[in-house]
């Protein structure tokens, strides 16, 4: 009972995941001002940044549901960190685990995103509610093929379960290179996830000021850049464990640091994404979701079950 | 969408998106915009009345701060037009002068330019690479003139500072690392997917609308209007050297893009050649204090576009009228045409692709009371007293507080 509490609450869980989002933040913001020839923040001001909105004034809007304005920050992080709590990171394990939580993690994931339009559609600014529904609508363009990239991982292992799928791939190294079409799928999805540029269309601060965030202030705004924050470790953890399943079941230290390696790959490829192109507006990012990586994700499904009727047999 | 609500979201006064204050009140549907109502006048500063108060001399510095950006081309326009009165013939040497500092700004406006859109369609990459390339002609700029903006160069008759060879070497080798960069931007704004896929076919102005709505600028001429006034009236030592008029056919954002950029290399090219054709001479001849009687107008290609300035005197050291017509208010029209129909993404870009500069353009709205419909017009001591009583309705008085001033100072 004090042992999964400790887990839970100490490591790998709330602490460590909080401390090393802030870290990632850091990372993110720090290569894409080395690549735009900026010299970047110090190190510590994500903690800063969290540390000053936490001592401020939580302002709620006149107009706006309070119950409802107030609980969506907390339930979008909440539900980001539980969905970590289900990924194995260095072991084939995870904390908590039981047959099909692939789904749950997806589902847990895909709650922040309803979070933030919940928030920004009841505090009833105007910006707030372009930008809510602008979340709401990207939300049905990147999830498919966010979902589909990931499953078809999941369908050469035959398994609804991330505890499985690591087996799988333990068993068969070197299956994970197949699996590489699906990665920049579900990769480029996880931008629109995260709203960042080129998918930042929801908070793009020239259009609708901060979107669903214009409204808060504070506590709950520290929640939610914090939720985006965790949101990007526990992303790019079940990407590194669905696509890059190696490295696992080793000696703690050497696990942990390949785990930490993983995450840092996929951080810095979601800065140099974003370093690179422009926003696109929401009816071009939602026909390039379906007409580009729907298409390249349903590739990937058959390739998936080519071969497994091929190398399984 | 297609049941979706109608209703209007102001963008400004205050907002990310707008550099400066300005009103946009946008209908939208959905996403789509109905229609904009534009607001001007909420940085008027009154520098035309304000001109009539000073001596020209004076009148130079206070014109050349109606802009941070084109401040070169307010205060040429304006002497321009009281050369013009007084009949000078202002030395070749100086003419020349003025069009290279006219040039280097059409630079660094033109690169400060590439660096906000690059911001509105959220390509921050861009914005940060040209503003630091803009550095360069910055420096250039405070090392010949002594400031990065409001330069202080021209004075009636003539330019105040001189070119000497080490800042002539200066200046070209600024230019050789100023043109790889440009030619590499060339080279983005033309390939790069994302950025071709927010500017083209956004903010369309065809050519008929152009010439009916009196574009000018950039703005003309990427929708293949050969309007520049460096071409067709020349001034300063235009006449004199051979540039190309820079247009397209786009009609869109992305054609005013490459315009831009393009002629950030005609501008090389036009300071590299006089540069070379730097004449010997004096830099000013001696202007009289009193102006005699006589009006201009004085036209100026500013980076935006035609810049007019309309000039009286009235035989005294002050001039009578001083009229500013800044090239924003020929396009800002064009913006409510281009916004018809597109997206709210759209908006940010379209306005800024006029590239407008609302405070040099803002001018005094007549209010009128919204219950009544009646004028009221208030001068200055009525307004004194009015806030007076106002904040002694509100328990605050002045009176003694005034008084106690007073006698500290007879003291």
């Amino acid at each position: 009972m004090l042992g999964s509490l400790f887990y839970i609450i100490v490591f790998p869980g709330l602490i460590f995941l909080i401390t090393f989002a802030l870290i990632a933040e850091f990372i993110d913001r720090k290569i894409y001002a080395r690549l735009q020839n900026r010299v970047g923040p110090p190190w510590f001001q994500p903690f800063a940044d969290f540390i000053k909105l936490a001592g401020k004034e939580d302002i709620v809007p006149a107009d706006s549901n309070a119950k409802m304005f107030k609980v969506a920050p907390i339930f979008a992080l909440a539900s980001a960190i539980t969905a970590f709590l289900y990924i194995p990171l260095w072991k084939t394990s995870s904390l908590l685990s039981f047959k099909g939580d692939i789904i749950v993690v997806l589902y847990l994931l895909t709650l922040p995103t309803l979070a933030f339009f919940i928030g920004g559609w009841y505090s009833t600014s105007l910006y707030s509610r372009i930008g809510s529904v602008r979340s709401l609508t990207q939300l049905f363009a990147y999830e498919v093929p966010l979902f589909m990239g990931i499953l078809a991982s999941a369908l050469l292992a035959d398994t609804w379960s991330l505890k499985g799928l690591a087996e799988f791939y333990m068993a068969h190294p070197w299956f994970w290179v197949f699996n590489l079409l699906g990665f920049g799928v579900a990769l480029i999805s996880l931008l629109g996830k995260l709203e960042k540029v080129p998918f930042d269309i929801p908070e793009a601060e020239t259009e609708v000021v901060a979107g669903g965030f214009t409204e808060y202030s504070g506590r709950m705004l520290g929640f939610l850049r914090m939720t985006l924050d965790v949101e990007m470790i526990a992303g790019s953890a079940l990407l590194a464990l669905v696509f890059f399943p190696f490295g696992l079941n080793v000696n703690p230290v050497l696990g942990f640091l390949i785990f930490i390696a993983k995450i840092l790959f996929i951080v810095s490829l979601i800065s140099l994404l974003r370093t690179v192109v422009a926003r696109l507006r929401i009816d071009q990012m939602i026909n390039f979701c379906w007409k580009f990586l729907v298409p390249l994700a349903l590739l990937q499904l058959l390739l998936n079950l080519i071969l497994k009727g091929v190398l399984l047999k | 969408m297609h049941n979706a609500p109608e209703f209007k979201i102001p963008i400004g006064p205050q907002h990310p998106a707008l550099k400066e204050p300005e009103g946009f009140s946008v209908a939208l549907k959905g996403e789509k915009i109905l229609g904009v109502d534009i607001r001007l006048g909420y940085n008027h500063r009154g520098i035309e009345k304000a001109a009539e108060e000073r001596t020209y001399i004076q009148d130079i510095y206070l014109l050349e701060r109606v802009c941070g950006i084109c401040s070169h081309s307010h205060s040429t326009c304006f002497i321009q037009a009281v050369e013009e009165i007084a009949g000078l013939a202002v030395p070749s040497r100086a003419l020349y002068i003025r069009t290279i500092i006219g040039e280097l700004e059409r630079i660094h406006s033109h690169l400060l330019w590439l660096g906000v859109a690059g911001h509105e369609i959220g390509f921050d990459t861009l914005l940060m690479y040209s503003w630091r390339d803009r550095e360069v002609v910055m420096d250039i700029l405070a090392s010949i003139t002594g400031n990065r903006v409001n330069y202080g160069m021209n004075t009636i008759g003539g330019v105040r500072r001189d070119i000497n060879p080490e800042e002539k070497q200066e200046i070209l080798n600024g230019l050789k690392i100023l043109e790889e960069r440009t030619k590499y931007y060339i080279e983005i704004a033309t390939q790069e997917t994302t950025i071709i896929k927010r500017l083209s076919g956004v903010g369309v102005l065809s050519r008929e609308d152009v010439l009916r709505l009196d574009a000018v600028g950039p703005t003309a001429r990427a929708s293949g209007v050969k309007r520049d006034i460096r071409a067709d009236d020349p001034y300063a030592a235009y006449g004199e050297l051979s540039f190309d008029v820079i247009t397209d056919d786009h009609c869109d954002v992305y054609g005013r893009t490459v315009v831009r950029v393009k002629e950030l290399m005609e501008s090389y090219k036009i300071i590299r050649q006089a540069l070379e054709k730097l004449p010997d001479g004096p830099l000013v001849v001696k202007a009289p204090r009193k102006i005699p009687i006589g009006e201009a107008i004085s036209r100026y290609e500013a980076p935006r576009g035609e810049d007019v300035h309309y000039v009286r005197s009235n035989g005294t050291e002050k001039p009578d009228r001083v009229k500013v017509r800044a090239p924003t208010l020929a396009n800002v029209q064009a913006v409510k045409h281009m916004l018809k129909d597109r997206f709210l993404a759209d908006m940010p870009i379209v306005i800024a692709a006029i590239d407008p500069c609302f405070s040099c353009t803002d001018r005094m709205v007549h209010l009128k009371e919204q219950d009544c419909g009646s004028d009221k017009v208030i001068n200055w001591p009525s307004l004194h007293t009015y806030s007076i009583e106002w904040h002694k309705e509100r328990g605050i008085d002045f009176t003694q507080l005034n008084k106690k001033l007073q006698e500290r100072f007879t003291r």
